[in-house]
């Protein structure tokens, strides 16, 4: 399976931010995009998962399910959590789960994210590094090869920044792909770098 | 894929019914407007039986529309629409059932509400159980034609007053049938409005979550 962006281009609001962005990612391989803020890296990997259209340029999946879009086999986890404050850890869990077509495993993904003892606790209740790690819960819940993260770093405290590289490391071991946005360094080794908007 | 529409369906309705959900917020506001009018009409017993079903009509369409903005849009503001757009249940079926959820948790109360609500009116028992019945067939419609405004206000921040003017003018028709069949009193006989308000209905039904998953796919552009 291979990622391919070919000469991406995005316009929005009537400013450019970026273009002629290309690069492939083999299985096995992580990909860091970096760049100032507002360079686009949020954009991009919303253009990747096909919840943005870009002006220029295309995003394909070569190797992949043929009658699956980019999207459908990746994990967009974006700055926003996607976690619903009236629900509980286990309960909002379940729901990515089933959105995300995984089969059921319980509640290991919140263990293995250290939430195992807040699974019944509300959301609401969570500080933003519990979040975070509630929402990076869903990358174990239905196996799908390519991760997109956005930022996946932030709020984590430094066990969870060591357990985040350590998930990714296993991920990319069992061939799959991944796509971060991110300021600080992943913690994972080899990993290529797409660097935006630096001095363009 | 069906077990990702009972995940959405089950969850909406989880989130409606705990606290801050508004799932009472609806009913509430209908017991405030039927509870006013009669001080308003004044003591006069004939006209507000006369006119009881109409008000039930507007009560439950205007306290539909109350929430309604908030159905995507919740779910755009915490970033769990993004995951949605991602699962392979397609976008129209999700549609339908955050739709559902949604009538169970504002329209489905409402109704169940109307015939005790219809008393403080003064309407007669059987014209109770008539506009009860065309509440049950027509709230569904209001719903979601709702659901087209609230995928068109997705990404506007307090869109709820947007997401009213674009739909009253559609709900027009259901309040019109509606209303003639549970007063008896339309152009045409009972039971041809009441097909009326279910035609409506199930064209909403068709057509809403096509129009409201097309809006959303919009919002990629």
């Amino acid at each position: 399976m291979r990622l391919i962006a070919e000469r991406l281009g995005l316009v929005r609001g009537g400013r450019r931010l970026f273009q002629d962005v290309g690069f492939a990612l083999g299985v096995g391989e992580a990909l860091a995009v970096t760049g100032p803020n507002g360079a686009g890296k949020s954009s991009l990997l919303r253009l990747i998962a096909g919840l943005l259209r870009p002006s220029e340029g295309r995003v394909t999946l070569e190797g992949g399910p043929e009658d699956r879009t980019t999207g459908t086999v990746a994990h967009f986890v974006g700055h926003l959590d996607g976690v619903k404050g009236a629900l509980t850890a286990s309960e909002n869990l379940e729901f990515m789960r089933a959105i995300l077509g995984g089969r059921p495993n319980g509640s290991s993904p919140l263990a293995t994210l250290g939430l195992g003892r807040l699974a019944d606790v509300p959301a609401g209740m969570f500080s933003a590094g519990q979040k975070r790690r509630l929402a990076l819960a869903r990358l174990l819940t239905a196996p799908r090869p390519l991760w997109l993260l956005d930022e996946p770093l932030t709020a984590l405290d430094a066990e969870g920044q060591t357990l985040f590289a350590s998930l990714a490391r296993a991920h990319l071991s069992r061939g799959g792909l991944v796509v971060a946005a991110t300021h600080a360094p992943l913690g994972i080794d080899g990993a290529r770098e797409l660097k935006l908007g630096g001095g363009a | 894929m069906s077990e990702a529409l009972r995940a959405i369906f089950v969850r909406d309705l989880k989130i409606a019914f705990r606290a801050g959900g508004g799932a009472g917020v609806g009913v509430v506001f209908f017991l405030a407007l039927v509870t006013v009018v009669p001080f308003a009409v004044g003591p006069d017993m004939p006209l507000l039986s006369r006119i009881g079903p109409a008000i039930l009509w507007i009560g439950a369409l205007l306290a539909t529309l109350l929430g309604l903005d908030r159905i995507f849009s919740a779910d755009r503001e915490d970033g769990s629409l993004d995951v949605m757009m991602l699962s392979t249940t397609p976008l129209e079926l999700i549609a339908v059932a955050k739709g559902l959820a949604h009538w169970v948790a504002t329209g489905l109360p409402l109704t169940i509400a109307a015939p005790l609500f219809g008393l403080l009116l003064g309407i007669e028992p059987a014209a109770l159980g008539t506009v009860t019945l065309t509440l049950l067939i027509g709230t569904p419609a209001i719903t979601f034609l709702g659901l087209v405004g609230a995928a068109l206000a997705v990404a506007l921040p307090r869109g709820g007053l947007l997401v009213a003017v674009l739909i009253l003018p559609l709900t027009i028709p259901v309040l019109i049938f509606g209303v003639a069949a549970s007063a008896g009193t339309g152009p045409v006989p009972f039971d041809t409005s009441l097909k009326f308000v279910a035609a409506l209905s199930l064209f909403a039904l068709v057509l809403g979550p096509v129009a409201s998953a097309a809006a959303l796919r919009h919002i990629r552009e």
